[in-house]
């Protein structure tokens, strides 16, 4: 490893590209780029294709940021982010089955979420404290563990609201449920900017705006800084008199919370609530795209949040177009499986000095 | 004292199957199926997973935990059944070509794995598990785009109707419990595999014989302690390499017994869920990240398999959905991975803070 790194700082320039901006990083902004000079040439709408990545973009953007707080306290990527999930999806119900519609329907839904990710934030944050240094592999399962459960709880609470309930059993919720009249596109259609193709979901920005801000000043705080320091060097901290545990279990409820309101943003987005399996693999995309946009397993800041949700939902809707209008094979899913994967080994192969 | 806590010990240590017979001896009797069917079905899964199961083992003794990269094997030995299949070459000799074939890609893939995996020391369950994931992407791109396409195929049975890529499901008819039935056997009415159970107890025999070679004996000084093995003159990284590589050639020959009995392939799926299911099992047994020993994946398998078999109907007799049963049962495997880990990771903070302890007593005591 040494030689290899010594090597590229006599490189030169692009030397030092490759080593401050990593080379996976690198490849993929190129692979975007090109996808975007190709979108015109071979026919693809380009408006349509900008509106669609800044859609997606406002759709997935705090659940990336949800990843923020456990990597800054130094419990790594946050595998266990459908947990916060399920908060939002048992908020999302409990609003609909109360009865409530419209813009008051998201509201609400919030609401209701909240206290069930402060909760669930705080068990799983109690755990990941008892088991310092093996929290991804363990986050992972948790998030698993909690989606097969509340895939049988699904069917089994008591839920009897005729639009999300299985028609002709009447009870046990659909494994997709339309939020048409309730909260779809209730951001999006805020301030909303439409010029010809071009579509800007101005609300949805704004929102994402708002929490990242927060996020951002929340880490100038006295806390905030805490928490930096427990995640870069856990030692220095206690020494500084911080409640290490402390901090760790407040960034889990964080990220927990953040990932609960993140997937309500993103249902309003998309129009649709998913139960059952559908949280399961919600985790590695947010991953992959705070890692895309140069966070590393214990540094991540609001602009890798940005860049990254921008390049990897890029990737994601660019690829599928183009390649199909150039050559009719449609390799997308492939690529953006072996990208996203890809981008998360890369990571996890880094030294990380100061985290242990 | 020392008694008490050897027996706390014990009762910690087979909590999880202690678990498992409660589980089903309560889920038995509601099943409400024959004896001689709950028989016959566990014991054609054992023939089924036993050796996938046993690759597992050595990655353990190697000290890198729970190899979720034994996936890598399983697309190994897919790879070489899909090309067999299509070279129409029926039966044994057609088994027997695709272990061969799958061998020289598994060592390939298993060495990628073990190189990463020494790239990230001290994580490498999840980055073996993230690299089970990004095979997947490779795997698919091969079987969905390459075959066909490149890879000649000739049989338009396997292959999409669009001309390149294989079908979604893969018949293996011509060699569909060719090697169960080889050596026929049925005890009132229970079928035995004989041949698959010969297998079987050759791979427990090679598995106790090379803990006593000299590369089981350095996988287990690695597995105890990195740094001690180091400096005792053993070549870390190699030994660890060599460890994954084992898991996976063995996990490759596995899936081909595995996909002998099912009878056909689901090129997509198959893989996916197997090292989830094998490594459940395995700590159904009573293994934990750091311990596992042949015993616990044989009591795994039976355990782990009756709770498969009787969860779903207990689960529609009792709420009437056969939904439930469905969803306990993956419920199941995954949270007792998740107990398992979570077990394994206090344990090692309690032996640290033990051993910080009695060094700090014994420097007081040196002073």
């Amino acid at each position: 490893m040494g030689e290899k790194t010594d090597i590229k700082k006599e490189k030169g320039w692009f030397g030092r590209l490759v080593e401050d901006f990593g080379l996976p990083r690198l490849i993929i902004t190129l692979f975007l780029i090109l996808l975007l000079i190709l979108a015109p040439i071979v026919g693809a709408d380009f408006p349509s294709q900008i509106t669609n990545i800044i859609a997606r973009f406002s759709w997935n953007g705090i659940l990336v940021l949800a990843m923020v707080p456990m990597v800054h306290s130094g419990c790594g990527l946050n595998f266990g982010l459908p947990l916060g999930i399920i908060s939002g999806l048992l908020g999302a119900t409990i609003s609909i089955e109360l009865g409530f519609t419209g813009a008051l329907s998201f509201l609400m839904a919030i609401l209701i979420a909240t206290p069930f990710a402060l909760i669930f934030g705080c068990g799983y944050g109690w755990l990941l404290n008892k088991i310092k240094g093996g929290e991804m592999m363990i986050a992972t399962y948790v998030g698993f563990s909690s989606v097969s459960f509340m895939c049988m709880m699904w069917l089994v609470l008591p839920y009897k609201s005729p639009n999300m309930v299985w028609g002709l059993a009447g009870k046990g919720l659909r494994t997709t449920i339309s939020l048409e009249g309730y909260y779809s596109q209730t951001l999006a259609k805020f301030l909303q900017i439409r010029i010809g193709n071009f579509v800007i979901p101005t609300g949805s920005l704004l929102f994402f705006a708002l929490l990242a801000f927060l996020m951002w000043a929340f880490l100038h705080t006295k806390t905030g800084t805490a928490m930096t320091a427990v995640g870069s060097n856990p030692t220095f901290a206690r020494a500084a008199g911080i409640n290490i545990d402390r901090i760790r279990l407040l960034s889990v409820v964080m990220s927990t919370w953040l990932a609960a309101i993140g997937i309500l943003v993103y249902e309003q987005g998309f129009g649709f609530v998913q139960l059952y399996m559908a949280p399961f693999y919600m985790a590695l995309p947010a991953v992959s795209a705070i890692l895309i946009g140069g966070a590393s397993v214990n540094k991540a800041s609001i602009t890798n949040v940005i860049i990254g949700t921008i390049l990897f939902q890029g990737i994601v809707t660019m690829t599928p177009t183009v390649m199909n209008n150039m050559i009719h094979m449609d390799m997308s899913e492939v690529i953006r499986i072996i990208a996203s994967n890809g981008m998360i080994l890369y990571a996890l192969t880094r030294k990380t000095e100061g985290a242990k | 004292m020392n008694k008490k806590t050897n027996i706390v010990g014990l009762l910690q240590r087979s909590s999880v199957p202690i678990m498992f017979v409660i589980i089903c001896a309560l889920c038995i009797p509601i099943a409400g199926l024959s004896p001689s069917y709950l028989i016959n079905e566990i014991v054609t899964r054992m023939g089924r997973n036993s050796f996938l199961i046993l690759s597992l083992l050595v990655p353990i003794m190697a000290g890198m935990g729970l190899n979720f990269g034994m996936t890598l094997g399983a697309m190994a030995g897919e790879i070489g059944l899909i090309l067999v299949s299509d070279w129409q070459i029926v039966g044994i000799p057609g088994m027997v070509l695709a272990m061969i074939i799958s061998v020289p890609n598994s060592v390939l893939l298993g060495f990628f794995c073990g190189k990463i995996l020494n790239m990230a020391k001290g994580r490498e369950m999840i980055t073996s598990y993230i690299i089970s994931y990004f095979m997947n992407g490779v795997y698919q791109l091969v079987v969905l785009y390459l075959m066909g396409s490149i890879i000649p195929i000739a049989h338009t049975s396997i292959k999409l109707p669009r001309g390149y890529g294989i079908r979604n499901t893969v018949s293996l008819l011509s060699m569909r419990q060719k090697l169960d039935n080889l050596i026929p056997l049925t005890i009132r009415g229970v079928k035995i595999p004989v041949m698959t159970f010969i297998i079987i107890a050759l791979l427990c025999l090679v598995i106790i014989w090379f803990r006593r070679t000299k590369l089981g004996q350095d996988m287990r000084a690695v597995g105890q302690d990195l740094e001690v093995a180091r400096d005792a003159g053993i070549n870390v990284e190699r030994t660890r390499i060599l460890s994954v590589i084992i898991s996976t050639v063995l996990a490759g020959i596995g899936m081909v017994i595995y996909l002998q009995n099912m009878g056909n392939i689901a090129t997509y799926s198959s893989h996916s869920q197997i090292g989830m299911f094998c490594i459940a099992a395995l700590l159904v047994g009573g293994a934990s990240v750091d311990k596992a020993s042949i015993g616990n994946v044989f009591l795994g398998v039976v355990l782990f398999h009756l709770m498969f078999i009787v969860a779903p109907r207990a689960g529609a007799y009792i709420t009437g959905d056969s939904m439930i049963g469905e969803y306990f049962r993956v419920f199941v495997s995954y949270a007792v991975i998740t107990v398992a880990l979570i077990m394994y990771e206090t344990n090692k903070r309690r032996a640290k803070s033990l051993a910080g302890a009695q060094l700090a007593a014994e420097q007081e005591a040196q002073k």
